[in-house]
C-alpha cells in the first residue's frame, strides 16, 4: 500500500462523474427536444393532418398534405438528379479518375458539402428561379440535389474504396469489361454501404429549409406543375410556427414531430442498411 | 514443339521504374513453364502484361510485342477484354466472390457478362469442378457461399472459374503461396493435368514446385531474363553463374 492509493480512488471517482455529466449534457437537449416534439406535436397530430391541406386564416383545423407531397416531390427529383451524379462521380473518382483529376473534383466535393445551403439556395435561385421567371419545384429540387451531391459522392467513394482489388481484376481476368466490372462487381460489392449513404443524405435534405425558401417558395393550395411553386413540410412549418395564430402553431407542432419521425425512421433504415454482414 | 505466347523485346515502365527490361521470351504450347527470380524482379509485371491488366495502371507502359498465336496483343485495335478471355489469371490470394455462391462463382465468367445459357449451365459447373477435382468435396453445397470453403478448395474453385470460360492460357502468380502443403500438393497434381489442354505460366517462389511442375522455367533477376530452358536443364546444369546460385539458395 502507498500513499497515492487513496488520491488514485479520488481522482478515478472524480472523472466517472465528469464522464458521466458529459453523458448527461449531451444527451439532455436530446431528450428535451424530442420529449416536447412529443407532447406538442401529439396532441396536434390527427388524420386531417395527413389529408387536409391549410385552411385559410380564421379556420381552424386543416393539415400539411400538400406540404408532405411536395417533399415528397421535391426529394425524388433531387434523388433523381443527386443520386446519378454522386454516385458517377464517385465511381469516376476511384475507377477511372487520374489523381491530378480526382483531387480536384475531391476538393469541390468538400467545398460544396461546407456552403451554407442558403447560399445553395441563392445559387439555384439566380441560376433557375431568375430565368423561368418564377419560383418553381424544380428550382427547389436542383437546390435540394446540389446539397445531395456531395454526401452521396463521398460516402459512395469511401465505400467503393473498400472494395478489394482483387475482386475487380478477378473479374476484369475473366473477360468482364472495365464498366461491366464496375457495374457487376464493385457497385454491387459496396451496394449497402451505399444505400446508407443516400438514405443519410435524404435524411439531410429532408429538413433542409433556407434552399427552398428561394426556389420552391411553399404554396397554401395544392400545386402538382413542377414550373409552379410547391409546398414543403419545412417551409409550412417555418411559415406556420411564425404565424401570429394559435391553431397555426399546433400545426407547426405536428408537422415537426412528423418531420422528425421521418428522420429518425431513415436513420434507422440507414443503420440497419449499414449494419448488414458481408463477406470482404 | 509450338509456340503459344512469345515475348519480343518486352520493356514495362511504372512512371520512372524500369521493371521489365528488354526481355524475349518462348512459352511453348500444352507445357507449364516457371517464372523464377527474387522478390521485386519483375515477375508478376511480365505475367499482368500478357493480359493486359497493366491497361488499369495509370503509370504502366508496356512496349515491345507481346504474340498469342504470332498476333501481337498489343497492337492497335486489339481489343483486351477479347485478350483475357483467351488468357485467364489466378491469383495469389484465393478471390472467389465473396457475395456468390460456389455454382455462381463457377459461371462467374459467363453471369457477369450476361451470357449464361442456362441449359449448360450446370453441365459447365459439373465438367469445370471435376476438373480441379472440387466436384466431390461440393456437390451437395453448390449453393452455399464461396467463402465457406477453405483456402485451397477456395483456390480450386478460382482455378476452375478460370478454365470455365475455355481461355487458351492459364497464369498463375504463386497459385499455392496461401495455402497448406496439402493444398498445395492438389493444385499442383491439377496444373499437370491442366497442361495437356491449356498453356500454363506460372509464377512461384519455390524451387521444388517448379521443379515438380514445370517443363520449362526461365529465371529473372532485376528486371531481366537471366536464363531460360527445360527445367531439367535449369536445375541440374544452368550456364550462368546468378541462375546456379538463386537455385542452390546461395543468392546473396
Ligand atoms: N503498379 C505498380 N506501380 C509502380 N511500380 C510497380 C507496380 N507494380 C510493380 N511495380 C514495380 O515493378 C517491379 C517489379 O515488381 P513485380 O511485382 O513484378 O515483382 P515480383 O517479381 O512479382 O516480386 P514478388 O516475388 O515479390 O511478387 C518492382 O520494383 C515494383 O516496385
Ligand atoms: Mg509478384
Amino acid at each position: 500500500m502507498t500513499f497515492s492509493s487513496p488520491f488514485r480512488s479520488v481522482k478515478n471517482l472524480l472523472m466517472t462523474l465528469l464522464m458521466v455529466a458529459a453523458t448527461i449534457a449531451v444527451l439532455t437537449p436530446l431528450g428535451i427536444i424530442f420529449l416536447h416534439i412529443l407532447k406538442m406535436g401529439a396532441s396536434s397530430l390527427s388524420l386531417d393532418f395527413f389529408t387536409q391541406i391549410p385552411k385559410p386564416t380564421g379556420e381552424t383545423g386543416g393539415g400539411m398534405a400538400n406540404g408532405l407531397f411536395g417533399s415528397a416531390v421535391m426529394i425524388v427529383m433531387a434523388g433523381c438528379i443527386g443520386l446519378p451524379v454522386g454516385v458517377l462521380g464517385a465511381v469516376y473518382l476511384t475507377e477511372f479518375g487520374g489523381s491530378r483529376r480526382a483531387t480536384i473534383i475531391r476538393f469541390s466535393a468538400d467545398v460544396l458539402a461546407g456552403i451554407p445551403s442558403i447560399i445553395t439556395g441563392m445559387v439555384a435561385y439566380t441560376l433557375l428561379v431568375v430565368p423561368m421567371k418564377g419560383f418553381s419545384a424544380l428550382a427547389g429540387a436542383v437546390s435540394l440535389a446540389l446539397i445531395m451531391i456531395p454526401i452521396v459522392l463521398r460516402t459512395t467513394e469511401e465505400q467503393l474504396k473498400l472494395v478489394p482489388g482483387t475482386l475487380r481484376e478477378a473479374s476484369l481476368a475473366l473477360g468482364v469489361p472495365l464498366w461491366r466490372t464496375t457495374l457487376k462487381v464493385t457497385l454491387a460489392s459496396a451496394r449497402t454501404g451505399i444505400i446508407t449513404g443516400v438514405l443519410l443524405a435524404i435524411a439531410r435534405i429532408a429538413g433542409e429549409t433556407a434552399p427552398l425558401l428561394f426556389t420552391a417558395l411553399g404554396n397554401q393550395f395544392w400545386s402538382r406543375k413542377l414550373t409552379e411553386p410547391m409546398a414543403a413540410l419545412p417551409l409550412q412549418i417555418f411559415n406556420f410556427a411564425i404565424a401570429p395564430y394559435e391553431d397555426w402553431h399546433r400545426l407547426a407542432w405536428a408537422g415537426a414531430l412528423v418531420l422528425v419521425g421521418i428522420m429518425f425512421t431513415l436513420n434507422l433504415a440507414a443503420r440497419y442498411f449499414g449494419r448488414q454482414k458481408r463477406y470482404s | 514443339m509450338q509456340t503459344k505466347v512469345q515475348l519480343d523485346n518486352l520493356n514495362v515502365h511504372f512512371g520512372k521504374t524500369h521493371a521489365v527490361k528488354g526481355v524475349s521470351l518462348e512459352f511453348p504450347a500444352n507445357s507449364v513453364t516457371a517464372i523464377i527470380g527474387p522478390s521485386g524482379c519483375g515477375k508478376s509485371t511480365v505475367l499482368r502484361s500478357l493480359n493486359r491488366m497493366h491497361d488499369l495502371v495509370p503509370a504502366a507502359r508496356v512496349t515491345g510485342r507481346i504474340l498469342l498465336d504470332n498476333d501481337d496483343i498489343y497492337e492497335r485495335g486489339v481489343d483486351p477484354v477479347g485478350i483475357r478471355r483467351r488468357i485467364g489469371m489466378v491469383f495469389q490470394k484465393p478471390n472467389p466472390f465473396p457475395a456468390m455462391s460456389i455454382h455462381d462463382n463457377v459461371l462467374a465468367g459467363y453471369k457477369l457478362l450476361g451470357r449464361l445459357n442456362r441449359t449448360t449451365a450446370d453441365e459447365i459447373v459439373e465438367s469445370s469442378l471435376k476438373r480441379v477435382a472440387l466436384w466431390d468435396e461440393v456437390k451437395d453445397r453448390l449453393k452455399t457461399n464461396a467463402m465457406e470453403l477453405s483456402g485451397g478448395q477456395q483456390q480450386r474453385l478460382c482455378i476452375a472459374r478460370t478454365i470455365a470460360v475455355q481461355p487458351e492460357v492459364i497464369l498463375m502468380d504463386e497459385p499455392c503461396s496461401a495455402l497448406d502443403p496439402i493444398a498445395t500438393l492438389k493444385i499442383e497434381e491439377l496444373i499437370d493435368e491442366l497442361k495437356e489442354q491449356y498453356t500454363v505460366i506460372i509464377v512461384t517462389h519455390n524451387m521444388q514446385q517448379a521443379a515438380r511442375v514445370s517443363d520449362y522455367t526461365a529465371f529473372f533477376y532485376m528486371g531481366e531474363m537471366v536464363e531460360c530452358g527445360t527445367t531439367k536443364m535449369i536445375f541440374t546444369t544452368p550456364e550462368q553463374r546468378q541462375t546456379e546460385d538463386y537455385i542452390t539458395g546461395r543468392f546473396g
